[in-house]
């Protein structure tokens, strides 16, 4: 598996949790889980691409 | 102006210490339990799904369970996350996986499942406390 989808393997399961914790009508549970996955996964990328100049 | 709560106005703790013992420790043990004690059925089955087999896909990805080290911080707080998600620490333990294998390339990812897996369940775990007391 590559690390991109384990990352979104990742972001998945902590999102899922933390939507579960927050909210508790199962509609509100959704979006806001959804909204976190997409945060995780944009803030991951945009974070990628900027240290991509950065020699290791 | 909103006038600032005092202690007599704040609710009281509605459960007593014998049950919240309880359920504090059945949501360690086997996440999602506490919450399944409390009647959220919906939040218990979840966690009672997500963070076992997150903690497995750890174990797949060939992580590392860590020994209660003192003598190395990082080794040491690592093993107290680990051993968060409960029950299914002890089954690993017993079945000899998380042995961790340093050389594969999924090993850091392996340990950052097994560490988060045990942490959210520290959160399942405070959040049933919380429901226990009324507060939820």
């Amino acid at each position: 598996m590559s690390h991109f989808w384990l990352m979104a393997l990742f972001a998945f399961f902590v999102s899922l949790v933390f939507a579960v914790l927050l909210r508790d009508e199962p509609r509100e549970q959704l979006k806001t889980g959804a909204m976190m996955l997409g945060g995780f996964m944009v803030t991951a990328y945009v974070l990628g691409w900027l240290m991509y100049p950065f020699p290791l | 102006m909103g006038s600032k709560s005092t202690t007599a106005e704040r609710p009281r703790a509605s459960a007593e210490p014998g049950r919240l013992a309880i359920v504090c420790g059945l949501a360690w043990l086997i996440p999602g339990a506490g919450h399944l004690l409390l009647g959220r059925r919906q939040k218990g089955l979840i966690f009672l799904v997500a963070l076992p087999l997150m903690f497995g896909i750890g174990l797949w990805l060939q992580g590392r369970l860590f020994p209660l080290d003192m003598s190395d911080p990082l080794v040491f707080l690592g093993a107290i996350a680990n051993r968060g998600i409960g029950a299914p620490y002890f089954l690993a333990r017993w079945m000899d996986a998380g042995a961790g294998t340093v050389t594969a390339v999924s090993y850091e990812y392996g340990n950052t499942f097994l560490m988060t897996a045990g942490l959210l369940n520290f959160l399942v775990i405070v959040d049933a406390f919380d429901v226990a007391m009324g507060r939820k």
